[in-house]
């Protein structure tokens, strides 16, 4: 094997494509879920109920994934569960990164008192079991997409926060830092021109992590019934009604389970994916 | 004897073809130095890193072979590759702060190969590691371990990594002008340093400078570098009294010397510059590139 | 005078050596340095790896602040002053700093370093202004669109160098900056500061353990040894007749490109 000469290319491409294009093709269908979706998600049906997908026997037309007990596409109910899926890991991935990544550049970049303050914070919030504390605000604040958004910035912002700050602490001590002050900017242009696109990687890698742990935390907190209302469809709330059936009707479970797995970890890749591609230090 | 490090024929190039390194061909054997001089961007740090297997990936390997200890180096499968590399080479790099992470101590980051690598226990590398920087005379070693890379000197971050790359007696030392930030005096303990260490183990030692004082004193064979090419390859002691190449004269005139403050630190003749243009132009148009 | 500085002290806390509670010790690292340096002059700065010439660059810098003593640039006293008033003068003095590497941000390319500190100070045609920089120490205008890993060791010293002189400050402080450049390029690097120096009226501090290279340039020289001046010397006398053991120690540990020469 001549493995070090000639023209051997590093599928770098891969990765960023396969796990783009499948969340591109999952946005698409959420925003054109009613124009793509071939069934009314929320339509019971008893006639059609526990109809198998569409390589069986006794499948019909409109029903490629099959139908659940109440008569309900699959599909359909999958393409409009994305919506959700998709607005929650969107909007907390967003504001978590926000937060925290905020919160981090500032205390690593600054040191000093602003570093205390924020790292002592953090400690503190860290003490509490997380899973204790978003039931607890779900509780306090009732189900709804709200309070699941809120429920996952609250608990993640600190992962953000510590990640970002020993990474802008440790790119603080470099000379170009000092030649940014040399060159008469102040400290927060640094910050802003200097230190943040050298966090951007290891945010966008944060990031699309976290998009894909709101997407599992949606699921979990509809899979205890936590989430939104039962006339939405979630991929959570699916798995869970699948799986009181899955001897019965294994797909209603099996399907929503690989687009969840798929999505998370097109999202866990995704980050990696771009960093290869758009990182000028790796090119 | 054969040559613990052989280089033959290598041509390195950016991914759109433009060539980085032409065809060098060097030797460096067991208990050598080996030099390597030339233009800034010559292309010297690159063939270090070809050897290592740790070129940007901007660049690749077109052709050529590197022969270490008797194995073409770029036949083996890399998983293959990196661990003999791991194992027999060690890599003095060219720039020490960035070579060395920023947010972790220095102790650990010598101890690291030791233990990862090699197995060593922790205290045994330690303390290794302790005597390496007494070794390489750094003051206090002990604060040093517990010191970041930013509280250090540009010496003192150069003589750790010096140190590091002794650290597990390596038969090869890629030497990346490791000696650039240091005074003479320390510069002159290294040397020396270098050469015990080397005459003891016996290690090949590919020696990147621009000093070539440094050269004079160290080096038993070296190579010139222009743009990628070698061209002139000689034995130290002929190097200084006739240089064949007159690039390599050219080189050797406009070297300063604190003794001739006058008389010398002029850039290298514009005719001299064609010539080696020439002969680099010649050589693409024969390669093909 | 552009700059005289008045028994500085300067010491960084040893954290290695922190008890728990109470205040870190301190390790003295600049003990009572002095010296005036006229305008127009260029300034050598020699000593041993760790004397503390680096540092000294960086609170004459005011990137560090001293503890105590007194450091006036041009008459001001900038010893105590704060980050935002001294902003307004930072483009008169300039360092380029010893590890090029580090000292250029990794993310981005050669053109937006050298061009960005124009910016901020107001210059236009900064883009002309920054290839201008590059010719001058000798890199290809394309350069500007690369980034600094893609560069050899000495061409991000140089852009280090474009950086700097592109300001046209009144002062540099050149820390180790030709030890990564082969002998032709160092020749036009040196060229251009003389060049600078002569026709624009530059000062120049000039830190370097070539002492080849200091003999050409430097119209005196400080030997710094563990902090302290040992000799302050004009260039000829200096080589002449060393008067500090420290200096002949130095003098006589250059390698010479001579193989003859008995040295080790
Ligand atoms: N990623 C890259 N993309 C394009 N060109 C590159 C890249 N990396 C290196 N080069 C070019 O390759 C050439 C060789 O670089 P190399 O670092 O080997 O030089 P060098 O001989 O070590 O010089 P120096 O003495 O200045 O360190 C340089 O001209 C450099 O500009
Ligand atoms: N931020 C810091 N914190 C603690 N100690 C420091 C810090 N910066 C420098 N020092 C110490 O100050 C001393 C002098 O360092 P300095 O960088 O000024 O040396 P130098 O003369 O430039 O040496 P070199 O020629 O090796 O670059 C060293 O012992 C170093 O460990
Ligand atoms: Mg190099
Ligand atoms: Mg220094």
């Amino acid at each position: 094997m001549r493995d070090a000469r000639g023209d051997i290319k590093r599928p770098i491409g891969l990765r960023l494509w396969l796990s783009g294009g499948w969340l591109t093709l999952l946005a698409l269908a959420a925003i054109f879920a009613p124009l793509i979706a071939p069934q009314d998600p929320l339509a019971q049906d008893l006639f059609t109920s526990r109809l198998p997908p569409f390589w069986d026997a006794k499948a019909e037309a409109g029903y490629l994934l099959g139908s659940d007990s109440l008569g309900r596409d699959v599909l359909s109910r999958i393409v409009y569960g994305a919506r959700l899926a998709l607005i929650v890991a969107l909007v907390a991935g967003t504001l978590t990164c926000l937060v925290g990544g905020t919160l981090g550049l500032i205390a690593g970049y600054y040191r000093g008192w602003p570093d205390r303050i924020i790292s002592r914070f953090v400690d503190i919030w860290m003490a509490f079991p997380p899973v204790l504390f978003a039931i607890l605000l779900i509780a306090v604040l009732g189900p709804g997409l709200i309070s699941i958004i809120i429920a996952i910035v609250v608990i993640d912002w600190t992962r953000f926060a510590r990640v970002i700050r020993a990474e802008a602490m440790s790119q603080g001590v470099m000379d170009y830092v000092a030649s940014a002050q040399v060159a008469g900017r102040g400290r927060f242009g640094t910050m802003i021109t200097e230190i943040l696109p050298n966090v951007l990687p290891t945010m966008v890698a944060l990031l699309t992590l976290e998009m894909g742990i709101a997407v599992i935390v949606e699921a979990i907190l509809s899979f205890v019934n936590l989430s939104i209302s039962t006339d939405s469809p979630t991929w959570g709330g699916m798995i869970s009604e699948g799986r009181t059936s899955v001897h019965q009707a294994w797909w209603v479970l099996v399907f929503p389970l690989i687009t969840l797995f798929l999505t998370v970890l097109s999202f866990s890749q995704l980050g990696e994916g771009l960093k290869d591609r758009f990182d000028p230090v790796l090119r | 004897m054969k040559p613990y490090l052989s280089i033959r024929n290598l041509c390195v190039t950016l991914k759109h073809g433009a060539p980085i390194l032409r065809s060098v061909s060097l030797d460096v054997s067991a208990g050598q130095v080996h030099g390597l001089v030339g233009e800034s961007g010559a292309g010297k740090s690159m063939i270090g890193k070809a050897v290592l297997g740790t070129l940007p990936r901007a660049l690749h390997i077109r052709s050529g072979e590197i022969w270490l200890d008797g194995v073409d180096l770029l036949t083996l499968p890399l998983q293959e590759r990196r661990k003999r590399i791991g194992a027999t080479a060690a890599l003095i790099p060219q720039d020490p702060l960035t070579a060395l992470n920023p947010s972790r101590r220095i102790g650990p980051q010598i101890t690291k190969r030791l233990v990862d690598i090699l197995g060593w226990h922790k205290n045994a590398a330690e303390d290794r590691a302790l005597d390496l920087l007494a070794e390489v005379h750094i003051p206090d070693p002990a604060r040093v371990m517990r010191s970041y890379p930013h509280e250090l000197s540009g010496g003192m971050r150069q003589r750790i990594l010096i140190a590091s790359a002794f650290a597990a007696e390596p038969k090869l030392i890629i030497a990346d002008e490791p000696t650039t930030a240091l005074d003479v005096t320390v510069q002159k303990q290294i040397l020396r340093l270098i050469a015990d260490m080397q005459a003891r183990h016996g290690t090949a030692l590919l020696f990147v400078t621009h000093d070539l004082g440094v050269v004079s004193k160290v080096c038993d064979t070296l190579s010139v570098l222009y743009a990628g090419k070698v061209v002139e390859d000689a034995r130290m002691q002929r190097f200084f009294m006739r240089p064949v190449h007159p690039y390599s004269a050219a080189l050797l005139a406009a070297t300063p010397t604190y003794t001739n403050p006058t008389g010398s630190l002029k850039p290298v003749p514009a005719t001299v510059i064609e010539d080696v243009e020439t002969e680099v132009q010649q050589h693409d148009m024969r390669a093909g590139l | 005078m552009m700059y005289q500085v008045k028994d500085l002290r300067l010491s960084f806390p040893d954290m290695v050596h922190k008890r728990l509670f109470g205040a870190a010790p301190r390790i003295e690292v600049l003990k009572g340095i002095g010296f005036d340096l006229p305008k127009g002059a260029v300034l050598g700065i020699v000593g041993g790896s760790g004397s503390g010439k680096s540092t000294l660059g960086r609170a004459m810098l005011r990137l560090l602040e001293p503890d105590s003593g007194q450091i006036l640039f041009d008459g001001h006293d900038i010893t105590h002053r704060s980050e935002d008033d001294l902003r307004g003068m930072r483009r008169r003095f300039q360092m380029i700093f010893q590890d090029p590497m580090s000292s250029l941000n990794p993310r981005r390319r050669v053109g937006g370093i050298i061009a960005g500190p124009l910016r901020l100070h107001g210059f236009d045609d900064t883009a002309a202004k920054a290839a201008e920089a590059l010719d001058m120490v000798g890199l290809p205008r394309r350069f500007a669109e690369r980034f600094p890993h893609e560069l050899s060791g000495g061409q991000r010293q140089r852009v280090g160098i474009a950086r700097a002189i592109a300001l046209r400050p009144d002062f540099i402080l050149a820390d180790e900056i030709v030890s990564g450049l082969d002998v032709s390029s160092q020749a036009q690097v040196l060229n251009l500061l003389e060049d600078l120096v002569k026709e624009l009226g530059l000062t120049l501090g000039f830190i370097s353990h070539d002492l080849s290279v200091i003999r050409r340039l430097c119209d005196r020289i400080l030997v710094l040894h563990h902090g302290e001046i040992v000799e302050d010397s004009q260039t000829a006398a200096l080589f002449d007749a060393p008067k500090a053991d420290y200096t002949r120690e130095l003098l006589d540990a250059i390698p010479l490109p001579d193989p003859h020469q008995p040295w080790f």
